[in-house]
């Protein structure tokens, strides 16, 4: 692991650059456990004030500080995508490893429910649940939500992988060794599924927290817990580019594309560091 | 041919499951929920002034016919899925007395000719940049481009459009930043009005694509790549047919098949893009009928467009499906 991690670090560029932009975020989140303001106070600071020594993001037409303010929306905001991330991974490893492992009819139907939840349209259907819940609407729920909606991509990848390992030598040695299905699938197969579930769910949570932003700039999650797409939402509430109030904007903005370029990163060099043959190629052995 | 119709009666029959489990999503969110519409409308309605207590009863009782919510569990699951079959919605609360299914017919051609081409061509643009980077892999200006690409790649689309809004918007505004078109022209198919609705979705359709390219470029690029090594190439090289020939009908003609599955499913999600483009560029799509609906508590316009855009998107991979044999004649067989 600590090997693994070593490399990773020396030679790919990439990894390094994801591990230090996550970093910040995440060292960021945990700054909000120190936070001189409660996250919901307001009018306890001057209101627009430049990034400044005192304020070092400036402050809000609402009076809250801007970097402390933004300590806890990083915080909620990744809490989402971690939410979504850990529940949708339930979801797609037992229905990709069960449909890779029972093939036939199984595999068949869970893979037709599959294809149908990759298509279904999602938006329409979270603006939708926020409609009929208003007020009463809550993210974790919301996070629920979007897990049940979201684990089709990586179910049919699982799904992939576990169809290969199903007429493996030491499946069939399980088979005959008397464990039942589930116990197979947990000890004999999730170990090969485990690498592409880790950097699939980089991705997922960059795609969760991109929904969670958007859904939260329209005003259509719960706009009181802040988050970084709340913030947004009560800048343009606020007018706040055409008052030249943009620091309002653009911390929020410049530290959620750090977060997404960091996960993107982190996920792609992972990608390459199992699959070998991108790293032959990046290793010299370049196949002209 | 008998092959083709079992594969296309097996699409079909996914058509079907995936408008049977969308449209029950949507009826569960909005029957399972503990907040009535109903009563919701109700309270909107009398916020103002004094109404009389007969009045709202009788107002209460339409409203629920109007919304399906009279009978029994099991009428009203049947009540909404007939409603669902015949497209009828019920008037709209906030554009009261015109039909839902008028105002979502009005919107959806600016949807679909907006975010239709904008996908279309930046599946076009990226695929062939990603084949020409995959084939001619030693070229400087395909590198470039591909790191540009790559960076963009991760950007969130609103952020994508914000920033292409305050350039060309306030800092060099030289294109129309909001609307379908030109508010003075007449609406027909005059040179004039055609060049209006050219002009205002410049920016949006920029927007959909410096975001959308990225994607569409590596993936191709990778395919190609994979494709290039393969035998039957190399045999095409030696033979010595063209390089332009074997790079369209060897290499491209086999990578593009799995780039033809990818673009149904980013054609399932014009409606998601609706949403974010039409909001911020304020065109008069399907989203920013949504997004209005919502904010106007119109519950049959939202419902009509949760369900429109379900049955939308599915058919269009119905029939991205139903083509792709002509593209890769193998699914056919298995």
């Amino acid at each position: 692991m600590f090997v693994v991690l070593r490399d990773l670090l020396r030679y790919n560029s990439e990894f390094l650059a994801g591990i230090l932009m996550t970093g910040v975020v995440v060292a960021m989140a945990l700054l909000s456990f120190v936070s001189p303001y409660p996250p919901l106070d307001q009018f306890v600071a001057p209101m627009d004030v430049p990034p400044s020594a005192a304020h070092w993001f400036g402050t809000t037409s609402r009076g809250q500080d801007l970097f402390w303010l933004l300590t806890y929306s990083i915080r909620n905001t990744l809490a989402f995508g971690l939410l979504v991330a850990i529940l949708s991974r339930i979801l797609s490893l037992s229905i990709g490893l069960l449909a890779g492992y029972r093939g036939g009819w199984v595999d068949r139907v869970l893979m037709s429910i599959n294809d149908t939840f990759i298509v279904i349209p999602l938006f329409p259907i979270l603006v939708l649940f926020y409609f009929v819940m208003r007020d009463n609407m809550s993210w974790v729920m919301l996070a629920v939500l979007t897990a049940l909606l979201g684990w089709s991509y990586d179910a049919r990848l699982i799904r992939s992988v576990a169809l290969s390992l199903r007429h493996r030598e030491f499946t069939q040695t399980a088979v005959f060794s008397g464990m039942r299905t589930h116990e197979i699938l947990s000890r004999e197969h999730l170990p090969f599924v485990l690498p592409i579930v880790f950097s699939t769910s980089l991705n997922n949570m960059n795609w969760s927290i991109g929904l969670e932003v958007t859904l939260a700039v329209l005003g259509f999650t719960d706009i009181n817990r802040p988050s970084v797409g709340g913030m947004i939402y009560w800048a343009n509430q606020h007018s706040a580019v055409v008052a030249g109030v943009w620091w309002w904007i653009a911390f929020p903005v410049g530290l959620v594309v750090m977060l997404f370029i960091g996960l993107y990163l982190l996920a792609i060099s992972m990608n390459e560091y199992i699959d070998p043959r991108s790293r032959l190629e990046r290793g010299g052995g370049r196949k002209e | 041919m008998r092959a083709y119709a079992r594969y296309a009666f097996g699409r079909f029959l996914q058509f079907l499951l995936v408008v049977f489990i969308g449209i029950n999503i949507a009826y569960i969110i909005t029957h399972a929920t503990p907040i009535d519409p109903v009563e919701h409308t109700v309270s909107v309605a009398t916020a103002f002034g004094h109404t009389a207590p007969e009045a709202i009863e009788s107002m209460r009782q339409s409203l629920r016919e109007l919304y399906g919510l009279t009978g029994s569990p099991i009428e009203q699951y049947l009540n909404f899925w007939r409603r669902v079959l015949v497209a009828d919605f019920g008037p709209s609360l906030s554009a009261f007395p015109s039909p839902v299914s008028t105002l979502i017919g009005r919107a959806i051609p600016w949807t679909v000719g907006l975010l239709g081409v904008a996908t279309i061509l930046t599946w076009i643009i990226g695929n062939l940049l990603g084949g020409l980077a995959g084939y001619y892999r030693r070229s400087r200006i395909l590198k470039g481009f591909g790191i540009v690409a790559m960076a963009l790649h991760p950007m969130p689309y609103y952020i994508a459009a914000i920033i292409l809004l305050i350039v060309f918007g306030y800092l060099w505004p030289i294109l129309p930043i909001s609307g379908g078109a030109q508010m003075n022209v007449a609406r027909d198919w005059s040179f004039e009005y055609v060049m209006s609705v050219a002009r205002h979705s410049i920016l949006p359709m920029l927007s959909l694509l410096l975001v959308g390219l990225g994607g569409w470029f590596v993936g191709m690029r990778s395919l190609v790549s994979n494709v290039v090594t393969e035998d039957y190439v190399v045999y095409a090289e030696l033979a010595g047919v063209s390089k332009r020939r074997i790079l369209t009908a060897y290499v491209m003609r086999n990578a593009i098949a799995p780039q033809v599955t990818g673009l149904a499913i980013s054609l399932g999600h014009i409606f998601s893009g609706a949403l974010i483009t039409e909001r911020v560029f304020g065109y008069p799509g399907i989203g920013s009928l949504l997004v209005d609906g919502v904010h106007a508590g119109d519950y049959s316009l939202v419902l009509g467009l949760t369900t429109v855009s379900i049955v939308g998107v599915s058919l269009a991979v119905l029939v991205i499906d139903l083509i792709y044999p002509l593209i890769d004649p193998r699914v056919t067989v298995n």
